[in-house]
């Protein structure tokens, strides 16, 4: 494998983690919304390249699910759900920006200082893109635990989600029974996750997760 | 003979960047104006605008100081002098190793340090507001600077922009050079007053930052500062052509003929540049104040990422 | 060596000849002048001894079966070198400051006592005689913050200076010990002949730190540095601040790379992460104040937290073996050292002529002062730029060097360290930026603009001495900034000694630059980059003055074309933070402003509170002071026991003691 490919590949990795820190910044629905699908397009274009360098023609068929399903269809549902509980306007009080970046790259840092010792004896292309991969997983989750928002949260989950097949694709040959099934859990969640919003949002007029907690 | 060729050349920059800054400026300003429907001033407008102040008297403020007339001059020679160690068509020239890429990074400090007591000396409201946001801005990008500097030596083995503009060329494509080329605008935008952190064209406290830092300044001495603001500009597109598009750089000692491609080589990424810039301050607004640090944050955030990838493991 | 121990014994014979002539009108002059004289030889000897051979000198004073142990090697050398020579600044610029000390006789004594103790404290080479001039050096020093005992504050920061510098050296008593070891052995030469294990190396790392960190101004154990150094007068402020914060250091430096031995990895960690935390704390605190010398005394914090940075990451090469990254880390740090003694020094030298001159301590009271002391504001503006990090001066030299060194480390081995020392470059490159920003609302409050009160309109140049002082201090600032490569050689002794690397040699390189590491890697020619700066500016004043026109006119500022705002409407030193206390402050220190705005219509004034906690204090001192408080109030029970308790009571602790003894025979 030539080095430009090795380097584009890393440069894929990165930018997925680049991305999540932009989901970070994001404090208002829609642009958080839309960063979800540029995080999945990256997904789904360095898939594609894994399975051009790796040769493994059923990588494609994941990176066109990737593309599809996470990259447009995903984000086209969470924005209509966004319109129709009205929620658009809203500015999402978050935990203080800069704090959340610091956090960031303190768990950056912490996958590193994880997986690259672990993965001493691996391929050495793998190893770093498992490295980030598991950094896009940690922020993914630090974005579920410091927002209030149910909306913000779903898109953690993806972005969580999009660093777990990252990872997957990175390692050599990932069945394709395992992507479709996976696929099928997002789509179950999805599907119950909007009838809980929508119960939520009838009975208490409000999705923001810190209002529910009181009322428990 | 090599001396001479040397110094003509080292010379030659000098009085290149100079000459170009108020071109510069101008192209800028005729793509806004374009993608605005107007049609706009001509883009030689700048150098007619310097020589129209320069015959003009300087009115000085009744409470100012020494520092304030020595100022223009200080803030031009060090920006000068930092644009001059900026390799644009040829690295390797005769006084490049005596300052380094931090060492440009501390003279603009310098520039701007004079600047903000200039502001605080004319004893005004507008110059406290100025000279109060430009060290929180510095304050943020001077250290995103220096970790950007940090990711490009640690790739290029030296801080030296001569050696860093030769190894670039084979460096490939690495996640780090992308933090910092993302951090690098940022900065960039920031160090030049551009949207979105500043409106180099308003008349309205509420949005100035350098604006109001100048306000009180005429004649020749604001012509020199005007003339310092573009030289930041050069600089600034300079150093992110020589970082990380190193294409058509000539090495010392290459004929004539390597030399000319590498001036029309230059031009070309300063006119490219131009373009995408007004392009960029045409398509997105300017932001509030205090969201400023926030963006920032990320191109400090991004150096500290880039320079921790690269501690980790070298190849990244 | 005993020209050093000649001239360390007639400070203190000025010191008791000042008590005789006390009540004369020429004790001042005639104490400082000797003061000034005596400095003035040791730092030449110094400057000469560091790269002399070590002496050594056994006498017969103190402890019968110690001695007293003096050595001066080449990091004595050094730290004589820097404490005399801000010695003599002080004292030139007391023979003229010194006439407006309303009691010279709560200063006078103690002044040469406080110079002799700081060199006593250097040459030092056992722990009896170390510590005997430790306290001397803390007593004379909190004599003269006393001085001013009238002034609101003083008695509490001389009860707080007291309490932290007696637990500092309590600190580093028990550390003495342990490293002394059950056989006793107090001199410095037995005790690194001594190996340490790796858990009695943490417990002593941790008291030489609160020890030597308490007395430099470490964060946490800063907080007696902001009270104690603005109260003293301005050279006794002066030499607090840049000479013995610098002993602190010497005795930090003295035990971690010389005396506990070759050090561990992970002793590098609590100089790191300590030092970073503390540049970048000092400095925002820095911003909060308006108090002249409190924001000088924050900044001093500042610079102890970069030449920490630089000692921890000079101990990680060290521990790894990389003995020229090594020298370069701790060539840095010493670079530092005597270049915050110079630019303090005459920060301080210049806070104090304006003080006396306006009455007025507090920023917010000043303004415009550039027009009314023209010497000494030049002389602080170039102590602003050193201190800013500004070509072509000595702080960014120093600085640069920091920077350079840290492009080093990531061929350190441990990848925690590895991961740290990015961490620290961020912190310290966080502090430089706002350094320049606090130094420039320090000068362009303090002596540009409009005067705010009548005081700042009537104030007066100081006297010529005070200047001078200032002004030696700046050139010098100039010069080690535009030949960095002198200083950096005449230090190579020091990082030979402790480190065994040393940095390439600097004299014989063409054009004087500097080369840290190697000439393809990196270079800084400050003669090359002053002249660049010189030169162009002179250059485009020629050119412009030949085609511009010459006219000027003096007129009224025009503001945007606001009627006549008077000078209440300037900036103030508030104003000028807020944008960084909002985006800093807020996260650490808890900043928030309250508006109490009228209605329309509504005559009274408008009010802006600001409100700041400092999170240290809160967090650390407070609850221990309370628990101090309440453990005592507890205690207070025995000062009233009956007859019989108190009986009992001493019947208990015989009982006690001669079970204990059972246990241990």
């Amino acid at each position: 494998m030539s080095a430009f490919s090795l380097d584009l590949a890393h440069l894929f990795a990165g930018g997925l983690v680049l991305v999540s820190f932009m989901m970070i910044y994001q404090n208002r629905l829609l642009p958080l919304i839309s960063t979800l699908s540029l995080h999945s397009l990256l997904l789904a274009l360095s898939v594609a390249w894994q399975a051009h360098i790796q040769d493994a023609p059923h990588l494609y068929i994941t990176a066109a699910i990737a593309l599809v399903f996470k990259a447009i269809l995903v984000p086209w549902a969470l924005r209509r759900m966004v319109f129709r509980l009205g929620i658009h306007r809203e500015i999402e009080p978050v935990v203080s920006i800069g704090l959340t970046m610091l956090a960031g790259i303190a768990l950056v840092a912490l996958s590193l200082e994880v997986m690259l010792p672990v993965t001493a004896q691996a391929d050495p292309v793998a190893r770093e893109d498992i490295a980030l991969a598991l950094s896009v997983v940690l922020i993914g989750m630090l974005m579920m635990v410091t927002r209030r928002n149910a909306v913000s949260q779903v898109v953690g989950f993806m972005s969580l989600e999009n660093g777990i097949n990252l990872a997957a694709t990175g390692a050599k040959g990932m069945p394709l029974v395992v992507e479709i099934s996976v696929a099928f859990s997002i789509l179950i969640a999805f599907i119950v996750i909007g009838i809980f919003l929508f119960r939520i949002r009838e009975r208490f007029d409000t999705v923001d997760v810190q209002a529910l907690d009181e009322f428990g | 003979m090599g001396l001479i060729t040397a110094l003509l050349m080292q010379l030659g920059q000098m009085l290149l960047v100079i000459a170009v800054a108020p071109a510069v400026t101008g192209l800028v300003r005729k793509v806004k104006a374009r993608l605005q429907r107007r049609v706009g001033p001509s883009v030689l407008q700048p150098y007619r605008d310097l020589r129209r102040l320069c015959g003009k008297e300087v009115v000085l403020p009744q409470h100012t100081s020494w520092l304030f007339r020595v100022a223009p001059y200080v803030i031009f020679a060090a920006t000068w002098v930092a644009t001059t160690l900026v390799p644009t068509f040829e690295t390797g020239l005769l006084f490049s190793w005596s300052g380094d890429l931090i060492a440009i990074v501390a003279m603009l400090g310098v520039a701007r340090f004079v600047l903000a007591l200039a502001a605080l000396d004319t004893g005004t409201s507008f110059g406290g507001i100025g000279a109060s946001r430009e060290v929180m801005i510095a304050s943020m990008a001077e250290p995103a600077m220096i970790m950007i500097t940090f990711i490009v030596a640690l790739i290029a083995g030296s801080t030296q922009l001569s050696t860093i503009a030769v190894t670039m060329l084979s460096a490939g494509l690495r996640v780090s050079l992308a933090m910092a080329l993302v951090a690098l605008v940022i900065v960039a935008l920031a160090e030049n007053a551009r949207i979105p952190f500043d409106n180099p064209a308003t008349h309205l406290e509420l949005t100035m930052v350098h604006e109001a830092m100048v306000l009180e300044y005429s004649g020749r001495h604001l012509a020199m500062i005007e003339l310092a603001g573009s030289l930041r500009l050069v600089l600034y597109i300079s150093l992110i052509g020589c970082i990380f598009f190193p294409f058509g750089l000539a090495v010392d000692d290459t004929g004539l003929s390597a030399h000319a491609a590498a001036l029309a080589a230059y031009l070309a990424k300063l006119t490219i540049a131009c373009v995408l810039l007004a392009t960029l301050e045409t398509s997105v607004a300017k932001m509030r104040v205090f969201r400023i640090p926030n963006l920032l944050g990320i191109a400090l955030m991004l150096g500290l990422l880039g320079t921790l990838l690269l501690f980790v493991k070298a190849s990244m | 060596m005993s020209s050093f121990l000649a001239c360390v014994a007639a400070l203190l014979a000025t010191s008791g000849l000042s008590l005789m002539l006390i009540r004369r009108s020429f004790a001042t002059v005639t104490i400082y002048s000797f003061c000034l004289v005596i400095s003035l030889a040791l730092s030449v000897l110094s400057v000469f001894a560091i790269g002399a051979a070590p002496s050594t000198i056994v006498l017969p004073i103190g402890l019968p079966w110690i001695g007293a142990h003096f050595r001066i090697d080449a990091l004595a050398a050094v730290f004589l070198a820097i404490v005399n020579i801000g010695a003599a600044a002080a004292s030139l610029y007391a023979l003229g400051y010194g006439r407006h000390e309303h009691e010279p006789g709560r200063v006078l004594p103690f002044f040469p006592a406080f110079l002799a103790a700081m060199n006593i404290v250097v040459m030092a080479a056992d722990a009896y005689g170390f510590l005997f001039a430790w306290e001397l050096m803390s007593l004379s020093s909190w004599a003269m913050v006393m001085a001013h005992h009238r002034r609101e504050g003083t008695t509490r920061a001389g009860y707080v200076y007291l309490l932290m510098a007696s637990f500092g050296t309590f600190a580093l008593l028990l550390a003495f010990g342990l490293l002394a070891g059950p056989s006793g052995a107090f001199a410095f030469d037995a005790m690194q002949a001594h190996p340490l294990t790796p858990g009695l190396a943490g417990l002593v790392l941790v008291l030489v730190v609160i020890g030597a960190g308490s007395k430099a101004g470490l964060v946490p154990l800063h907080v007696w540095l902001p009270l104690a150094h603005p109260a003293a007068p301005s050279h006794v402020s002066a030499l607090m601040s840049g000479v013995m914060t610098k002993v602190a250091i010497y005795a930090f430096i003295r035990l971690t790379f010389d005396v506990m031995g070759p050090p561990a990895w992970w002793w590098s960690l609590p100089a790191l992460l300590l030092g970073g935390i503390t540049a970048v704390m000092g400095v925002l605190y820095a911003l909060m104040e308006s108090d002249l010398k409190r924001v000088l005394a924050y900044s001093t914090i500042e610079n102890i937290g970069i030449i920490f940075a630089a000692l921890g990451l000079s101990m990680a090469f060290k521990a790894a073996g990389m003995g020229d990254a090594a020298a370069l880390a701790l060539t840095a740090a010493l670079f530092h050292a005597f270049n915050h003694m110079l630019f303090k020094s005459a920060l301080f030298f210049g806070a104090g002529t304006v003080i006396e001159a306006t009455g007025e301590q507090d920023m917010e009271n000043l303004g415009g002062l550039i027009h009314r002391m023209p010497l000494s504001s030049a002389a602080f503006l170039a102590a602003c730029l050193a201190i800013a990090a500004l070509p072509p001066f000595n702080g960014f030299a120093s600085e640069w060097l920091v920077f350079q060194d840290i492009l080093l480390s990531p061929h350190l081995p441990q990848m925690g360290l590895r991961m740290l020392v990015p961490a620290v470059g961020v912190l310290l490159a966080l502090s430089a930026a706002l350094a320049a920003a606090c130094f420039a609302r320090a000068f362009g409050i303090t002596y540009l603009g409009r005067p705010r009160t009548a005081a700042a309109d009537n104030a007066v140049e100081a006297d010529r001495w005070s200047v001078s002082a200032m002004l030696v201090c700046a050139v010098l600032c100039l010069l080690a900034g535009i030949f960095p490569g002198v200083v950096i050689d005449r230090l190579q002794p020091a990082a030979v000694l402790l480190v065994a690397g040393q940095m390439p040699p600097q004299m014989h390189i063409d054009w004087l630059s500097i080369v840290p590491i190697s000439a393809s890697q990196s270079s800084y020619n400050g003669l090359l980059m002053f002249g660049f700066l010189v030169m162009s500016a002179t250059m485009t004043a020629g050119v412009i003055h030949r085609v511009s026109s010459r006219a000027v006119r003096r007129a009224p500022f025009w503001d945007c074309g606001y009627p006549g705002a008077g000078p209440v409407a300037q900036y103030s030193a508030a104003s000028m933070s807020q944008p960084i206390r909002r985006v800093f402050g807020t996260v650490v220190f808890d900043t928030h402003e309250q508006i109490d705005m009228p209605a329309p219509g509504d005559l009274r004034p408008a009010k802006l509170r600001r409100f700041i906690s400092d999170p240290i204090w809160d967090l650390l001192y407070a609850p221990i002071a309370r628990a101090v408080g309440a453990v005592t109030e507890a205690m207070n029970v025995l000062q009233f026991l009956t007859i019989r308790r108190y009986l009992g009571f001493v019947f208990v602790t015989l009982v006690v003691l001669l079970v204990v003894l059972t246990i241990w025979g």
